[in-house]
């Protein structure tokens, strides 16, 4: 399986749907990006007309708070027309509404649709269906991808540590329910670091994960040692009522991350979690609030970080 | 009824080790004689076989027509046009049409609608359990009486061991064969990929090989236990063909079939959430479709099934999860089995065989042969004949089929069912 449909015939981005399929200069690219639009002494973000006249519609068939603000302001930022839409998902279940909900948008003449969706491959199958002059932004489908999510991680990680082939990064927590996961992985194996780990029960990791690109522990204690960023993932509650966890205390005893073991990872390690997250399950309050995090600062770039890839996408269209 | 001649042809029946040029003799709707002329037989209509292949109609042992029911997928009447087409002289039903057929007036109103399209050869498989619904039995001695070959519980569970213990014994007591595809349902948890490299990659739901082989390990052992004879559907993987293996060599009266499809794809061609390789079970790997291929060159796997699911495209017109499963499959069987034939993986003969000899003897009909007094089921094709599956060529009602746009050799000419001729293929000489 490959993803070029997100890819136009002279490579440049058409849709963003994945992390997968897209090579280390592109990724370089909308980070370059993203940070020419971060102000140099305030770190604002000012406004710019790149997307002046475009219309964008947010279609969210699952909850999110801050993803979708995020796109929202990134939008506005953009100077593009913005409409955001939350779609219950029950009168959405089958595909052929699903259709027909993209159909009656695209006649009111729409530029660009950001989507999430709690089934996997939802945005390729937009991406696939829509008007060929619609781009398409994956804002998290099923357990597939994330890949706003993760460029915004990697903005993060560079910012901090300006360099990805020496890092070592821990992903902790439910892989396999994660779309940040996968294309974090995917996202830091482009970028070259050294090493992704990532740590968690077996009933919490997919098959063959090792074919990602990954190492395995399953002992936090162990794992996070030589680690340079920690990736926390946020644990949903409905993993304890379909026996893949015990209980949330034994979670956090496991695998919960605390300011004693924070101490095992490298002394200048960093600690992320694409939020929202759990205090006292994945992790401390002391851990998530302390030095070492930068839980905020990436909520702050995910800003950045959508008008690039937004800006970039529209690009095929002459937009800029 | 006419008397037809069918001369020139490389006649190919493995029921009768039959491999020779020659020509065959049809009267009154049966096989009057292979080779051999007999005296003073006069033809009312002649086909000419020269270079083309003529063997016993195919038998399929499970398709869904979906009639009764879902006729906004298709009907008895475009997927029997296709069968013919392709081939095909008998087909099993699965029961899981709307209604059920898990009574007789079902059963026979499946074999009401297969009798007003002209194609004889509906057989019905009854319900294993009410409803499907894996807790009750359902009137098996009625439905055999109806005229069902046998038992299923198609693609719903057995709600458990017990249950199924009893549904075998039953079964048993009546001599009705179960027809039953190993699927844990617990295990397969709502998958829709296999478990493995690229379920993890994609986040798609998925399903490890246990749950085809934990299931069948279960059946094999009721299997024992209460003599019931078991024919074993649409097997995908390498260690469910090891277990059937041990299982024959025990000598145990079990048989198994494999999906045409599953004998050429695996995860690895799928294309990116395209719902056209939604299939249940999934491809799996590379190593999973190689023992297929094995086991049925030595015989572990019995016989080919096209296990035909046609679907209307809203059904495939989603995110891949969402999709239904199933791939339209009529049409392409005898190409597909070609392929194999083209690859080495297994020799014409065998091939033949595993779409006519086997799957009669699977059933216990006296059909799949060109055994002098058999009915006459004939599939006459050009081994060579190139075409490409698209909307000109298809029949089926359902496009859902991943070989969509692809090019394939071997083409049917004629078929013949109950010695009637129900497919010429447009721009054949026609019977004369």
């Amino acid at each position: 399986m490959s993803s070029n449909l997100q890819l136009n015939p002279e490579g440049k981005l058409k849709h963003f749907l994945t992390i997968e399929g897209l090579d280390k200069n592109l990724l370089i690219e909308i980070l370059d990006l993203a940070e020419s639009f971060v102000g140099i002494t305030d770190h604002r973000i000012n406004k710019v007309p790149l997307l002046r006249g475009k219309s964008i519609v947010n279609l969210f068939f699952e909850n999110s708070t801050r993803t979708r603000s995020t796109f929202e302001l990134a939008a506005k930022r953009l100077s593009a027309d913005v409409l955001s839409m939350s779609i219950a998902t029950s009168s959405t279940s089958k595909g052929e509404s699903l259709l027909d909900t993209i159909r009656n948008l695209e006649a009111m003449y729409v530029d660009m649709f950001v989507v999430r969706h709690g089934i996997s491959g939802a945005a390729h199958f937009i991406a696939q269906h829509a008007a060929p002059h619609i781009s398409v932004i994956n804002a998290g489908d099923g357990q597939h991808a994330h890949p706003t999510q993760a460029m915004l991680d990697m903005f993060t990680i560079r910012q901090v540590k300006k360099e990805f082939s020496n890092l070592r990064v821990a992903i902790v927590g439910d892989i396999l329910h994660s779309r940040v996961a996968r294309s974090n992985i995917q996202a830091l194996n482009t970028l070259g670091v050294a090493e992704v780990r990532v740590i968690a029960p077996k009933t919490l990791l997919p098959a063959q994960v090792e074919t990602m690109g990954v190492t395995v522990s399953h002992n936090l204690a162990e794992g996070l040692k030589d680690i340079d960023v920690i990736i926390m993932l946020r644990l949903q509650k409905e993993r304890m009522s379909s026996a893949l966890l015990p209980s949330e205390n034994e979670y956090f005893k496991c695998f919960g991350l605390t300011e004693d073991r924070l101490k095992i990872a490298k002394p200048d390690a960093i600690v992320m979690h694409p939020g929202p997250i759990n205090r006292g399950v994945e992790i401390d309050s002391k851990v998530a609030d302390g030095p070492q995090s930068v839980i905020l600062r990436q909520v702050s770039n995910g800003i950045a970080i959508r008008m690039a890839i937004m800006a970039m996408a529209m690009q095929k269209q002459g937009a800029a | 009824m006419s008397r037809i001649l069918i001369e020139n042809g490389r006649i190919i029946d493995p029921a009768n080790n039959l491999n020779r040029l020659g020509s065959v003799y049809i009267d009154d709707g049966k096989i009057l004689s292979v080779i051999y002329k007999p005296t003073g037989f006069d033809p009312d209509q002649i086909i000419d076989a020269r270079n083309q292949i003529v063997c016993p109609g195919f038998i399929d042992l499970s398709t869904r027509l979906r009639e009764p029911g879902q006729s906004r997928k298709a009907t008895f009447a475009s997927e029997t046009s296709a069968a013919a087409a392709g081939g095909i002289t008998t087909m099993c039903l699965q029961p899981d049409t709307i209604p059920v057929v898990d009574t007789p007036a079902v059963a026979e109103l499946v074999k009401d609608l297969a009798e007003k399209t002209g194609y004889r050869q509906i057989l019905p498989i009854g319900a294993l359990t009410q409803k499907l619904e894996g807790t009750e039995l359902s009137a098996m001695l009625a439905l055999k009486q109806a005229g069902c070959v046998a038992v299923s519980n198609a693609n719903q569970p057995v709600k458990n061991l017990l249950i199924l213990r009893r549904a075998m014994e039953y079964a048993a007591s009546h001599d009705l064969l179960l027809i039953y595809r190993p699927n844990d349902v617990w295990l397969a948890n709502n998958g829709c990929v296999h478990e493995g490299a690229l379920s993890t990659r994609y986040g798609l739901p998925s399903i490890p090989d246990a749950a085809e082989t934990i299931a069948l390990a279960q059946c094999l052992e009721l299997a024992e236990l209460t003599g019931c004879r078991v024919h074993f559907g649409q097997l995908s993987s390498r260690r469910s063909v090891i277990k059937l293996q041990q299982a024959k060599k025990y000598g145990l009266a079990v048989s198994a079939d494999v999906a045409i499809h599953q004998l050429h794809l695996t995860e690895e061609d799928i294309i990116p959430f395209d719902s056209a390789y939604h299939v249940q079970p999934p491809f799996r790997t590379n190593t999973d479709k190689e023992s297929l291929r094995e086991g049925l060159a030595n015989g572990t796997i019995d016989s080919i099934c096209s296990d035909h699911q046609p679907h209307d495209l809203d059904a495939k017109l989603g995110a891949f999860p969402e999709t239904e499963s199933g791939v339209s499959s009529l049409e392409t069987l005898l190409p597909l089995m070609l392929r194999l034939v083209t690859q080495q993986a297994i020799t014409l003969e065998q091939g033949i065989a595993a779409l006519t000899q086997k799957p009669a003897q699977i059933l216990q009909i006296d059909r799949g042969a060109l055994t002098s007094g058999f009915s006459a089921d004939i599939c006459i094709f050009d081994p060579d004949q190139e075409w490409q599956v698209n909307s000109g060529a298809w029949l089926s009602q359902g496009v859902n089929t991943p070989f969509w746009g692809q090019d394939f050799k071997g083409q049917v000419n004629h078929t013949l069912q109950n010695g009637m001729v129900i497919y010429s293929r447009q721009g054949v000489s026609k019977p004369i």
